[in-house]
């Protein structure tokens, strides 16, 4: 193993390892870290939590050497240091797993541990697998060297950056949102993996926005909140006060004490909707060649939501395009309100009352570069009164804005600002008041809760809601189950391109859906 | 049409594609250094005419052909350190760069040609080939292929030390690095914009040498413009080859072929207008692209400018 890692090294060191002291980070009109301390001691899982633009990632930087702090200093084994890049930090001890994946993509692995030696000389391939091979039967984890990383799934590509940081004698290991991209299974093989790196002696830094990740996996936790460093629980206290208590603690800082009931969303007993179906979906298919989509039926009632529940990547998107008219349908017949529309294109689906809230909100559900007040008009771009004859009428444009940006509370400085400036959840209500608003039927949401902070999935839920209160017929497509269950009637499994089985939302239906997922009675 | 294929049609085909297709061969290897280092460098036409003005010049007034073919080098280099500094180290846009300094090397060649040569049109005397034993026997490849110019070998040589920089320095994978995810390489302690500089200036030293190649031992002389889109065939070349030199090779020299019919059939006695086999190479290049352009595949961080801790 690495020689930093020497046994003789007592594992409760009386001093951390690395320390910031009261740094401060200034962007052009924001403070990212307002005179935040932090300490790493070796041996400990240390959670960083934080919802979006808390401030973490700029944390993280002034570590990892992308940043220099303002004012306040960084201590490493005590003495201060100035980290002015990548390199130094490494040489420091510090290695960083960023949440975009820092491997060359077209290098095998070997080739990226070996990048970054001197210039002509030929990359030890042979000698860097043997060192790799020892490290990972030390953490336990099992590598190709010599695969393509491009081939591997984002868990081993993380294993891969895990091993390279402690080839290169990190000490201190910092994960930044490692487990955003992950599958739950690949999240609780990270939590062990971490369980045994801090065994080793290792300082790990977990950085997430993820409340049970941080409980499960974390020793210590920070809680960082619009910049400022909010609270820390310290191992004792952890253990001391149990899982409820730390939830409710940390989501007191989290939140402030305004939100302390965060997921006890009180679920109405709404009335069970049987009126006739106002979107009718038979033998729906659809040709694509990663995830070929077929013999899909379903009809949903005014007022119904009906989850479609799944792993990502079963055809989910592939059936909502088709249902929205971004894709070819290969066989099937889709009926709104008892008109058949699938000859239709998306315009023509949209007029007769079809929504789809995209799930991807920059790519193809907003123009990033465009006012928030276009972007609210993107499907209507050219149709009366906001434009005649071709010609643009901005005070339309900017009254139905200022209407749909209050209605939906879009924080924004303005309805002429680019809609890329926003966040992610502001996007999402900005997206959410495009599709919701106008005479509408039936709507599809496609992950609608995907990448959002805790208050702004607590909104869109609402919105959900509501949308089916008012007698919309909707198609709620999640990977998150707990969100399929919180707000479905019926909740459809979808499996390799096929709906598996729609059960009725009751108190069995989280294993029959569990099951259906995992395909036991397939 | 059945006298069309002679041993003399045929040397000299085979012969015109080598000495057409190595200043194609040169750019295209050039331009695959830089690209797979994620610059897309514009400016080779420019680095081309301007070793090609450099090299003529050098080896007129030293009598040297190989302080010609430095010159040459040495010309491309320096169109190719402005490129380095706006767009690699200031972060201007790449295409607009490499198309100012195209022109500017246009403008610029033509102006000193106008005051140097422009009444005396000097001709260089003919580079003196090497004969390689045995080889050099051999009917019509023979001739055509193994009793070239020195620098033509060279210039052969360039592609198997190209490829084995690629697959086995530290360099070539830094290269690489550089143009697929430049971040992972400044991370790995790395300096990207040096890569991309040195990537930059190897292209202008290899695209000015073909550029030379072009006035010293194909024309024997220097006109303006006498690159006429040679860079920009190079690009294609490059975009083709998906990283692969050999493959830059081969595609040259097909072009060149291309570019040779010209002579070859005029020396077979074919009346085909001119104008219609000059076509030909512009044609061969509209028909790759056609056919494989959908599968070329550029690295992902091409023409961007890396800005460290910028998402």
């Amino acid at each position: 193993m690495t020689q930093t890692l020497s046994p003789s090294e007592p594992l409760a060191d009386a001093r951390p390892v690395v320390s910031l002291d009261h740094v401060t980070k200034r962007f052009p009109g924001v403070v990212a870290n307002d005179r935040v301390s932090f300490d790493l001691w070796p041996g400990e899982v240390h959670v960083l939590l934080g919802e979006n633009g808390a401030g973490k990632s700029t944390l993280v930087g002034m570590l990892s050497g992308l940043q220099l702090p303002d004012e306040g200093g960084v201590l490493v084994e005590g003495r201060e240091v100035r980290i002015a890049s990548p390199a130094r930090a490494l040489e420091l001890g510090i290695g960083t797993v960023f949440q975009h994946s820092m491997l060359v993509p077209s290098l095998s692995v070997v080739d990226n541990m070996a990048l970054g030696g001197s210039w002509w000389s030929r990359p030890d391939r042979d000698g860097v697998a043997r060192k790799m091979a020892a490290v990972c039967a030390d953490i336990g984890v099992t590598i190709d060297p010599h695969a393509k990383v491009g081939s591997l799934s984002l868990g081993e590509q993380q294993q891969v950056e895990i091993v390279r940081a402690l080839m290169r004698g990190s000490r201190v290991l910092i994960l930044d949102e490692a487990t955003a991209m992950l599958t739950p299974k690949g999240a609780d093989d990270l939590g062990a993996l971490m369980g045994r790196l801090v065994k080793l002696g290792i300082a790990v830094v977990f950085i997430t926005h993820k409340l049970n990740e941080a409980l499960a996996f974390g020793h210590r936790i920070t809680v960082l909140r619009l910049g400022r460093k909010v609270g820390e629980i310290a191992p004792e206290r952890l253990a001391a006060l149990g899982p409820a208590a730390a939830t409710a603690e940390i989501v007191r800082l989290m939140f402030g004490t305004g939100a302390t009931a965060t997921e006890a969303v009180a679920t109405t007993v709404r009335t069970r909707p049987n009126g006739a179906p106002v979107l009718e979906i038979e033998g729906l298919a659809v040709d694509d060649p990663s995830v070929p989509v077929a013999g899909i039926d379903l009809s949903v009632a005014p007022g119904e939501i009906v989850g479609l529940a799944g792993i990502d990547g079963n055809g989910q998107k592939q059936f909502a395009e088709a249902l929205a008219g971004q894709r070819r349908l290969a066989a099937g017949r889709i009926r709104l309100g008892g008109e058949t529309i699938e000859r239709l294109d998306v315009g023509g689906r949209r007029q007769r009352g079809l929504r789809y809230v995209t799930d991807d909100r920059l790519g193809e559900g907003t123009v990033g570069s465009f006012p928030i007040s276009l972007n609210l008009l993107l499907k209507q771009v050219g149709e009366a009164p906001f434009w005649r004859r071709g010609i643009e009428q901005p005070e339309a444009i900017a009254d139905h804005a200022r209407r749909l940006v209050s209605e939906f509370d879009v924080r924004t400085p303005g309805i002429e600002t680019a809609i890329g400036k926003l966040s992610g959840g502001n996007i999402q209500k900005a997206l959410l008041a495009r599709e919701l608003s106008g005479p509408t039927r039936a709507v599809i949401f496609a992950k609608p809760t995907y990448g959002l902070d805790v208050q702004n999935i607590r909104a869109t839920r609402q919105r959900i809601r509501e949308a089916a209160d008012r007698g919309l017929a909707v198609i709620l497509i999640s990977t998150d189950l707990e969100e399929v269950l919180e707000l479905s009637d019926r909740v459809a499994v979808m499996s390799r391109g096929h709906i598996v089985g729609v059960v009725d939302n009751d108190a069995g239906a989280r294993n029959r859906v569990g099951e259906l997922m995992s395909g036991v009675t397939a | 049409m059945s006298g069309l294929f002679t041993e003399a049609f045929l040397t000299s085909l085979v012969l015109g594609a080598l000495t057409a297709g190595l200043p194609l061969m040169l750019a295209g290897l050039g331009e695959q250094i830089s690209e797979k280092a994620g610059v897309l460098n514009i400016g080779i036409e420019g680095m081309m005419l301007f070793g090609a003005y450099l090299g003529f010049v050098v080896a007129y007034y030293t009598g040297s052909v190989w302080l010609g073919f430095l010159g040459g080098g040495l010309g491309g280099v320096l169109v190719a350190a402005p490129m380095a500094l706006f767009c690699i180290r200031m972060g201007l846009s790449q295409i607009v760069i490499g198309i100012a300094l195209t022109l500017g090397a246009e403008g610029l060649t033509a102006l000193l040609h106008h005051f140097q040569f422009a009444q005396s049109y000097p001709r260089l005397p003919a580079v003196p080939t090497l004969a390689i034993p045995g080889l050099s026997a051999i009917p019509v490849i023979g001739p055509a292929l193994f009793d070239r110019p020195p620098i033509a070998y060279l210039a052969v040589l360039a592609v198997a030390v190209t490829a084995y920089v690629f697959r086995s320095t530290q360099f070539g994978l830094s290269l690489q690095a550089a143009g697929d995810k430049p971040a992972a390489l400044d991370a790995a302690g790395v300096d990207v914009a040096r890569v991309r500089t040195c990537a930059v200036l190897i292209t202008g030293f290899l695209a000015g040498i073909g550029g030379a190649f072009m006035s010293q031992v194909g024309a024997g002389i220097f006109v303006p413009f006498m690159t006429n889109g040679a860079g920009f065939i190079g690009i294609v070349l490059a975009m083709q080859a998906r990283g692969r030199p050999l493959w830059v090779l081969c595609g040259a020299l097909l072009f060149g072929a291309c570019l040779s019919a010209t002579t070859a059939l005029q020396v077979a006695g074919v009346s085909i207008p001119t104008d219609v086999i000059q076509m030909l190479p512009f044609a061969a290049v509209l028909m790759v692209l056609v056919l494989f352009g959908r599968r070329a595949s550029l690295p992902p961080a091409l023409g961007t400018h890396y800005v460290r801790g910028a998402r």
